[in-house]
C-alpha cells in the first residue's frame, strides 16, 4: 500500500498517461485508496457527484434504474474508470455503482479531477475518446433494446 | 437633550462643581501662607530679628487680627500662642511648614480625584444617554445611519469630554483668579505699566480666539472626516465579497487613500494655522517686556518711578503670561470639546424618536387577552408621500393561520412589520385581542407579537442564548451578592442612579421561564428541544454537540455516560461487518491513521502552548525524548525525504494552486525556501546542516499520517520505535508540562477532545469506502440507545454562532430565529418571507411542522411561494400596498381575483 503503486496504476490509465509524472504522482497523492466488500455500494443513481473512481482490483457493476428494475449496463475491472460522466455532467449520477467483487478503488475527488483534465489537452481528448465510445455503446444497447421490443 | 455642552454641564453637575470650589479656595490659602512662611523663617526665626536676646520668646501661632479702620480700628485678641525660645521657634515654623504643604497636598489631591470623578461621571452619562437614543432611533433611521459611525460617535469622539468636564468650570474660575490678582498688583504699582501690561492681556484675549475660529472650522471637518473614514472601512469588511468578486479592491483602495489624503490636508491647514496663531501670542507676551523697559526705563531716567517698583512690576508681569495663557489653551479646548458635542448631538437628535414611555420596563404588563386580529385603515407613507400600505383593514380570529400574498413590492414586508409594530403606521389601528396595540409600549408588543423577518439577526453569543434572547423584557429573579460581590455591586447602583443610567441588573435572571412554558433553566431546555424539533435544527445542534471539547465538570454524569457510549460502540466496532472501519488507541500499538504526533504524545495537546502541534519540533522536552531514543536522526531523514517529495511533487504546479492549501505539508511561500534548503543538504551532508534548517526538516514528518499519506517512509521498526519513544515521553513528563497533554486512556474523558473523538477512542479509517458514514449512523444510534442525544443537544447549544451568526448555515440562521420567536409563546407569530431561504423541501415540512405547533394560535405568514398557502385558514392578497381580496386559498384560486392573476403571472 504505497504511493508508488498507485502511481504505476494512474500511469496506465488512459486519461492520465500523457499527462507528465510529477502530476501522476501528485494525482496518487491527492486521491483516497478505498476498499469496497462484495455487494456494497459504490454510489447510487441520484447521488450528486463528488468523484471519480479507478479500479485497481476487483470487479464493479454498473446498472440503470428502469421501471423493471435495475438494469446491467456494464461491469468494469481493472484500469477502468467510473464515474467520470457525473463529473464533467454537472448532473447526479446516471447510474449506479455496485463492487461484484471485493474491490480496491482510488477515488479522485471532482476538483482534483477536473484539474487534471483542464491542464492537459491530451488528457481532455482521452476522456472525449472514452466518452464517445460509451456514447457508441448505450447507442448499440438502445438500438437492440428498440428491436427487442417491436 | 442639551444643544450646548455647557447647558448640559450645568445641567448635571452643577452641585458637583460647587462642591469643589471650596476646596480650591482652601487651597489657594494655603498656598499663600506657604509663600509668606519661608520669610518668617528666614527673617523671625534664622536672622533672629525678634530675638534681641538668648531669653526672650515669640508666642507662637498667636492669632491676632486688626481691624480696618472703618470698623473702628483697634485689634482682636482670639489666642495669644506659645512663648517660644529661638530654637523651638525654627523647629516649630518649618514644621508648620511642612504640615501646610501635606495639607495642600492632600487637598491638591482630592480636588484632582473629585475632577475625575466628575469628568467621568458625566462621560458615562453621555454615552448612556447616546446609547439609549440609538435604541429608540425608529426602524427607518437605521438604513441612513452607518453602525461603525455611532460606535465612534459614542466611543471616541465624546471621549475628551470626560477629561474637560472637570476641568470646565473650575480651572477658568482658578486661573482667572491667579491672573487677576498679578495684573491687580502691576496695577497698583504703577498705573502707566499696569496699562501696558492690561491692554496686551486684551489684545491676547480678543485676537487669539478670533483666530481661533478657523481653526475650529477645521477642527469639525476633520472629526467628520475620520467618522467618515471609520464608516468606509466597515463598508469595505462588510462588503468584502463584493470586493474580491469584482475585483474593486484598488478602487476601495484608492477611495481610502483618498479620503486618508483630505484629511491629510485638512490637518495640514490646521498645524499651519496653529503654529502661526502660537507665534503671534508668543510675539505678544514678549513685546509687554520690551515696553516695561523703554517707557519705565524711560520714567526712571525723568526721575518719575524708582527702580525698585519696576522691578516688582516686571517680576509680576513673569508671573502674567502663564495663567493667560492656560486660560487661552482651556478656551481652546473648551470650543473644541464644544465642537464635538454638538456633532455629536446632532446625529443623535432625530424628530420621530420613540419617546422613553414606549421602552419603560415593565415587569409585567397586561398582555392581550382572547378574540382577533382587528386591522383598520392601515396606512404607511413612504419618503416620497407615495402610499407603501394603503388602508388595509381586515379582521381574523387569533386562532387563525394567515398567509399573505403578493407579488414584488405588494407591501407584504411592510404589512408584516407594522403587524408587528417594528413600524408604527401613518395612521389606522392595529388591535389584537380586544387591545389596542397601534402605540401600546414594546413590553406589551415585544411579549405579545414575534416577528421574524427575511434575513434575521443572530448575536454573537452561543445558540442557547440566542434562542433565549426573546424571553428577556425583565429581570425576573435578583442576583445574589454576598460579601465584596455585594459592596461592589452596591457602588454601581449608586453610581447608576446618579448618572440616570437603568438600575436593572444585567447579572441577574433576565430569562422569562414562564412565558416558554417552562419553570426554570432545567425544563427550558426541553421547551427548547421541542422548538428546535419544529424547525428541523435538532439534528444540526446535535452534530455541533458532537463536535464541540467540553469541560465534563460542566455536565453532570456526562463523563460516565460518554464512556459509556465508547464501550457500546466499541462492542460494535468489534463486529466482523464493521471491523477495521476506526483504528482505536492503544497503548500498544502505533495508530495509522493518526499524525506521528498523535502516536508521540499518545494524547491530545491542551491549549496552544506546550504541545501544539504545528510547533511540537520546537518544544524542549520534546527534543529531548527525541535525542535521548535515538529518533531525532531519522525524524531528520524523514524529513529530508518527505521535503524531497514535496518538492517534486509541487514544483509543476503553477503559483496559487490549491493542491498547496489541500495537500502540501509545505507552504506554497516557503516551497523556495525549502528547495535552497535541499540544496544545502546536497552539499554538506544531513550532519552538518545549520539549525534552522534542522528544525524545518524535524517539524514535516510530525503531521503524516501513514494511511492517509501512504508515502510508504516509516516501517514497522520505526514504528515500533515511537511506540518506545511514546512511553519515555509519558514517564519523564516534567510535572509543569503534565496540563499540557491529556493521555489517551480507555477508562478516561478527554477534556480536550471532542465528544465524537472522545466516543470513538481512536481515528476513522482511511481507505475504508463510507467509513465517515457508517460511523456516524453508528454513533447516532449508540447515543439515542444509552437516552444520550439530548445531552449532547444540550451541549451543542452552547456552540458559539461567531459574528452575524456566520458560524452557522444561513438556513440554519433562520431556523435559529424561527425558533427564538416559537419559544416565546407570542399571542401572534408574524414571519415575514422567514424560511425563502431554505430549499423547497424543508420549507415545505416547515410550514406544516409550525402550522401543527401553533394549532389554534395566531400565525401571520407572508409567503414568496404562493402554493403553500393552501395550508393556512386564511390568505390576503395584497397588490401595490392594497388589500386586493381575502379569504380561503381554495376559493380564491379559481376565483379570477387577485390571487388568480398572480398565481399565472409568471
Amino acid at each position: 500500500m504505497s504511493l508508488e503503486q498507485e502511481f504505476e496504476l494512474i500511469r496506465r490509465v488512459p486519461i492520465f498517461s500523457t499527462t507528465d509524472p510529477s502530476m501522476q504522482k501528485l494525482l496518487a497523492f491527492s486521491s483516497d485508496r478505498l476498499t469496497y466488500e462484495e455487494g456494497q455500494l459504490m454510489f447510487s443513481a441520484g447521488d450528486p457527484p463528488d468523484s471519480a473512481y479507478i479500479v485497481m482490483e476487483g470487479e464493479v457493476d454498473i446498472t440503470v434504474p428502469t421501471p423493471k428494475g435495475p438494469l446491467l449496463v456494464n461491469t468494469l475491472g481493472r484500469n477502468d474508470v467510473i464515474g467520470e460522466i457525473g463529473i464533467f455532467g454537472d448532473v447526479p449520477r446516471t447510474a449506479t455503482a455496485v463492487a461484484r467483487t471485493r474491490v480496491e478503488a482510488l477515488r479522485i475527488s471532482r476538483d482534483v479531477f477536473v484539474n487534471v483534465i483542464r491542464g492537459n489537452p491530451d488528457s481532455a481528448i482521452a476522456l472525449v475518446r472514452i466518452l464517445a465510445d460509451r456514447l457508441a455503446k448505450t447507442t448499440a444497447q438502445l438500438r437492440r433494446m428498440a428491436a427487442g421490443t417491436k | 437633550m442639551e444643544r450646548s455642552l455647557f447647558g448640559f454641564i450645568l445641567r448635571y453637575s452643577k452641585r458637583e462643581q460647587l462642591l469643589i470650589v471650596p476646596l480650591v479656595v482652601a487651597s489657594m490659602l494655603i498656598y499663600f501662607v506657604t509663600l509668606d512662611l519661608p520669610k518668617a523663617i528666614i527673617n523671625e526665626a534664622i536672622q533672629g530679628k525678634r530675638f534681641p536676646e538668648a531669653s526672650s520668646a515669640v508666642a507662637f501661632l498667636k492669632v491676632h487680627l486688626t481691624l480696618p479702620a472703618f470698623l473702628g480700628g483697634g485689634s482682636l485678641h482670639l489666642f495669644d500662642g506659645f512663648p517660644l525660645h529661638q530654637l523651638p521657634y525654627l523647629v516649630a515654623l518649618t514644621f508648620a511648614f511642612l504640615a501646610l504643604i501635606v495639607v495642600n497636598g492632600g487637598l491638591k489631591f482630592q480636588i484632582n480625584t473629585m475632577k475625575g470623578w466628575l469628568g467621568e461621571r458625566m462621560l458615562r452619562r453621555l454615552r448612556y444617554a447616546l446609547f439609549d437614543r440609538i435604541l429608540r432611533f425608529p426602524l427607518a433611521r437605521f438604513r441612513r445611519v452607518k453602525s461603525a459611525e455611532l460606535a465612534t460617535m459614542v466611543k471616541d469622539e465624546v471621549e475628551p469630554l470626560g477629561g474637560f468636564v472637570g476641568e470646565s468650570l473650575i480651572t477658568p474660575l482658578f486661573l482667572a483668579g491667579e491672573a487677576l490678582t498679578a495684573l491687580f498688583f502691576i496695577l497698583f504699582q504703577h498705573v502707566y505699566l499696569g496699562m501696558i501690561a492690561l491692554g496686551v492681556v486684551v489684545a491676547q484675549a480678543f485676537i487669539i480666539p478670533r483666530l481661533r475660529r478657523q481653526l475650529l472650522t477645521l477642527a469639525k471637518e476633520r472629526q467628520l472626516g475620520a467618522r467618515q473614514l471609520a464608516g468606509r472601512i466597515a463598508e469595505v469588511a462588510d462588503g468584502a465579497i463584493e470586493v474580491h468578486a469584482h475585483d474593486t479592491s484598488n478602487y476601495e483602495r484608492a477611495e481610502i487613500s483618498s479620503r486618508l489624503g483630505r484629511i491629510f490636508r485638512i490637518r495640514f491647514e490646521f498645524y499651519q494655522r496653529k503654529f502661526l496663531i502660537k507665534f503671534l501670542n508668543n510675539f505678544l507676551s514678549q513685546v509687554a517686556p520690551f515696553l516695561f523697559y523703554l517707557i519705565g526705563g524711560y520714567l526712571v531716567i525723568q526721575g518719575k518711578l524708582d527702580i525698585g517698583t519696576l522691578v516688582a512690576v516686571i517680576a509680576a508681569y513673569k508671573d502674567l503670561p502663564s495663567p493667560i495663557k492656560e486660560l487661552i489653551d482651556w478656551d481652546q479646548q473648551r470650543l473644541d470639546v464644544q465642537i464635538k458635542y454638538t456633532q455629536v448631538v446632532e446625529q443623535f437628535t432625530v424628530d420621530d424618536i420613540v419617546p422613553p414611555e414606549i421602552q419603560a420596563p415593565i415587569a409585567s404588563p397586561q398582555l392581550p387577552g382572547a378574540g382577533g386580529v382587528r386591522v383598520s385603515g392601515l396606512t404607511l407613507a413612504g419618503e416620497a408621500g407615495t402610499k407603501l400600505i394603503d388602508s388595509v383593514s381586515f379582521e381574523v380570529g387569533l386562532d387563525q393561520h394567515v398567509a399573505i400574498l403578493g407579488s414584488h413590492a405588494a407591501g407584504t414586508g411592510e404589512l408584516t412589520q407594522m403587524l408587528g409594530r417594528l413600524i408604527v403606521p401613518s395612521s389606522g389601528r392595529i388591535e389584537v385581542g380586544g387591545m389596542d396595540i397601534t402605540n401600546a409600549p414594546e413590553a406589551v408588543t415585544g411579549r405579545a407579537m414575534a416577528y421574524v423577518g427575511p434575513a434575521a439577526y443572530l448575536f454573537p453569543t452561543s445558540v442557547r442564548d440566542n434562542l433565549l434572547y426573546g424571553l428577556r423584557h425583565y429581570p425576573i429573579r435578583e442576583a445574589s451578592y454576598e460579601g465584596a460581590a455585594l459592596g461592589e455591586h452596591e457602588f454601581q447602583l449608586r453610581e447608576a442612579e446618579r448618572t440616570d443610567s437603568t438600575l436593572l441588573d444585567f447579572n441577574a435572571d433576565w430569562t422569562d421561564y414562564r412565558a416558554a412554558g417552562a419553570t426554570g433553566p432545567d425544563d427550558m431546555e426541553l421547551r427548547i428541544l421541542e422548538a428546535l424539533k419544529t424547525v428541523e435544527l435538532e439534528e444540526t445542534i446535535f452534530e455541533l454537540g458532537l463536535r464541540s471539547a467540553v469541560d465534563p465538570a460542566h455536565y453532570s454524569g456526562l463523563a460516565e455516560n460518554v464512556l459509556r457510549a465508547r464501550n457500546a460502540m466499541r462492542t460494535r466496532l468489534a463486529e466482523p461487518s464493521m471491523r477495521g472501519l476506526v483504528e482505536q488507541f492503544d497503548a500498544g500499538k502505533y495508530n495509522r491513521n493518526a499524525t506521528l504526533a498523535e502516536n508521540l504524545l499518545f494524547g491530545t495537546p491542551i491549549g496552544r502552548k506546550t504541545f501544539d502541534i504545528e510547533n511540537l519540533a520546537n518544544n524542549a522536552y520534546v527534543r529531548r525524548v527525541l535525542r535521548e531514543t535515538g529518533l531525532a536522526d531519522d525524524l531528520l531523514k524523514m524529513g529530508h525525504k518527505l521535503a524531497e517529495t514535496m518538492v517534486e511533487l509541487f514544483s509543476g504546479l503553477p503559483a496559487g494552486h490549491e493542491f498547496f492549501e489541500r495537500f502540501s505539508f509545505i507552504k506554497q511561500d516557503d516551497l523556495p525556501e525549502v528547495k535552497a534548503m535541499l540544496g544545502r543538504v546536497a552539499d554538506a551532508g544531513l550532519e552538518k546542516i545549520e539549525q534552522a534548517d534542522r528544525d524545518m526538516l524535524l517539524a514535516l514528518p510530525f503531521k503524516m499520517v501513514p494511511a492517509r499519506h501512504r508515502l510508504g517512509l516509516m516501517d514497522e521498526a520505526f514504528e515500533a520505535r515511537i511506540l518506545q519513544a511514546r512511553g519515555t515521553f509519558a514517564k519523564n513528563l516534567p510535572a509543569e508540562m503534565r496540563d499540557g497533554v491529556e493521555f489517551f486512556d480507555v477508562e478516561r474523558y478527554n477534556g480536550a477532545a471532542s465528544l465524537q473523538d472522545n466516543i470513538l477512542f481512536g481515528k476513522v479509517a482511511t481507505g475504508q469506502a463510507q467509513a465517515s458514514a457508517r460511523i456516524g449512523a453508528m454513533l447516532h444510534e449508540v447515543l439515542a440507545e444509552l437516552k444520550m442525544r439530548p445531552q449532547v443537544v444540550s451541549i451543542g447549544l452552547s456552540y458559539q454562532v461567531g459574528v452575524g451568526g456566520g458560524r452557522l448555515a444561513s438556513a440554519d440562521r433562520q431556523k435559529v430565529a424561527i425558533a427564538r420567536a416559537l419559544l416565546k409563546r407570542p399571542t401572534v407569530l408574524i414571519l415575514d418571507q422567514a424560511a425563502a431561504g431554505l430549499d423547497a423541501g424543508s420549507q415545505n415540512r416547515l410550514v406544516a411542522n409550525l402550522l401543527e405547533t401553533r394549532k389554534g394560535c395566531s400565525v401571520f405568514w407572508a409567503l414568496h411561494r404562493s402554493d403553500l398557502a393552501e395550508r393556512f385558514g386564511h390568505t390576503l392578497v395584497m397588490e401595490r400596498g392594497r388589500l386586493a381580496e381575502q379569504g380561503r386559498f381554495a376559493d380564491l384560486k379559481g376565483g379570477g381575483g387577485a390571487l388568480h392573476k398572480l398565481l399565472n403571472a409568471g
